[in-house]
């Protein structure tokens, strides 16, 4: 390595980039992989499918109380409602948050996640800290992301063993009656719909 | 297996790292894998519980050193390999052997929005009428199977109670050998935390797992 490299490491593509382009001609030589249905995959996970289709689903779940009964019952059927399924969300089962249950869910032993609705996983949800201890000690992890549950709470950990995707409904926040759906959507995170974070109200977001 | 995959309950993985606006992938390469894994699988030469095998093979050390994609990389490789859709040479030097067939891809573009709005679905018609019901209690087996199993360690013979049935899915610790689907019922299991960590968990906390009823003693 001679001293420009150094100054300029971004220039110098990794191993690992060298080892997928040269995966993907070989690939692409041998007619196995279509470049264009590559690109397909990857615009639709980076910009059509994401956490904004589970917010839509659970606002719908608060402000039309039969469509939440429908949700809890058949969340797939409820989902595909509003025009959400397919990949990684061919089964799913959503989990309510209330004043005495709180729903985290994981994958101890790979990554599974429900893409339908809330896009890729991140990459703590796929690491080895949030998989080993979301079970044995799901409340340290909780106040590792700055939730605090009162005893009284029963804590439910859903670990996604099977080809079940698991979706939490956050509690409604409070003082929230004002809002229209569109605007409750949009209160509603990727961390509440896992587990991890309480939904809202933008006040009280404001201040954190 | 009882592979480092399997890790819940496990500790001195060290802290959780969110990080703010997160990309879907963090690096070009990264979303190549992702596509080529989803791509390839559309040969159907192996199913998504081969794949998840073939990464809890990767030898311990690797498996927690590695990032995620690069792990699916490394899964990759073997399938293509151990399929015979790629040869090592060919692997080795990112061309095609001379001569090679060249194919036609199994999933084209136009086949991108089906493939993601449809999916795969697991489930299959029940042969058999479930053996358990809501509320019924039941402890899974002690297994240590080296193959792929879908029942964590952390809950191998415990006891618990049925929270719901979902039908008839494909049993992954025989389709990720490529030994068949043999559907069974899958259920969700409601453990107490108390049964799975002992007497210091707190009282009302528990944990779900699916299981399929094979797991069951």
């Amino acid at each position: 390595m001679t001293e420009h490299d150094d100054d300029h490491p971004r220039a110098v593509p990794s191993d690992l980039a060298l080892r997928v382009a040269a995966l993907e001609s070989l690939l692409v030589e041998k007619g196995l992989v279509d470049p264009a249905a590559l690109d397909a995959l990857v615009d639709t996970y980076e910009n059509k499918i994401g956490p904004r289709n589970g917010a839509k689903v659970v606002a719908r779940a608060w402000v039309d109380p039969a469509y939440k009964a429908r949700l809890l019952l058949n969340a797939t059927d409820a989902i595909a409602e509003l025009g959400f399924g397919g990949l990684q969300g061919e089964h799913m089962v959503a989990v309510e948050n209330t004043a005495t249950v709180h729903n985290l869910v994981v994958c101890t032993l790979c990554s599974c996640y429900p893409y339908t609705v809330l896009g890729l996983p991140p990459v703590w949800y796929k690491s080895a800290p949030y998989r080993s201890r979301a079970v044995i000690d799901p409340r340290g992890v909780l106040r590792e992301f700055g939730l605090e549950l009162p005893v009284e709470t029963e804590v439910r950990v859903w670990d996604s063993t099977a080809e079940i995707r698991y979706l939490v409904l956050p509690q409604r926040p409070a003082h929230s009656g004002h809002l229209t759906e569109a605007e409750l959507a949009a209160l509603v995170t990727r961390d509440a719909m896992i587990g991890v974070a309480f939904v809202q109200t933008p006040a009280l977001e404001e201040r954190t | 297996m009882n592979g480092v995959h399997d890790m819940g309950g496990m500790h001195g993985m060290g802290p959780i790292q969110p990080e703010r606006n997160e990309p879907a992938f963090h690096e070009p390469w990264e979303a190549r894998v992702f596509a080529m894994t989803r791509a390839a699988g559309a040969w159907r030469k192996w199913n998504i519980d081969a794949s998840r095998y073939q990464r809890e093979l990767i030898p311990a050390a690797e498996y927690l050193r590695m990032s995620y994609y690069e792990k699916w990389l490394a899964g990759l490789e073997q399938l293509l390999m151990a399929k015979g859709l790629v040869s090592q040479a060919e692997l080795a030097s990112g061309r095609a052997a001379p001569g090679a067939a060249r194919s036609s891809p199994a999933l084209t573009a136009v086949d991108v929005p089906v493939l993601t709005a449809k999916g795969t679905p697991a489930n299959r018609p029940a042969t058999t009428p479930p053996k358990y019901r809501v509320g019924q209690l039941v402890r899974t087996h002690n297994i240590n199977p080296v193959g792929h199993t879908r029942l964590p360690r952390y809950a191998r013979a415990k006891q618990g109670v049925i929270a719901r049935l979902h039908g008839a899915f494909v049993f992954p610790d025989t389709n990720a050998l490529l030994q068949g689907e043999n559907p069974q019922h899958l259920y969700s299991v409601r453990f107490t935390a108390r049964e799975l960590w002992g007497e210091a968990a707190p009282t009302r906390d528990t944990v779900y797992i699916d299981s399929w009823e094979s797991y069951f003693e």
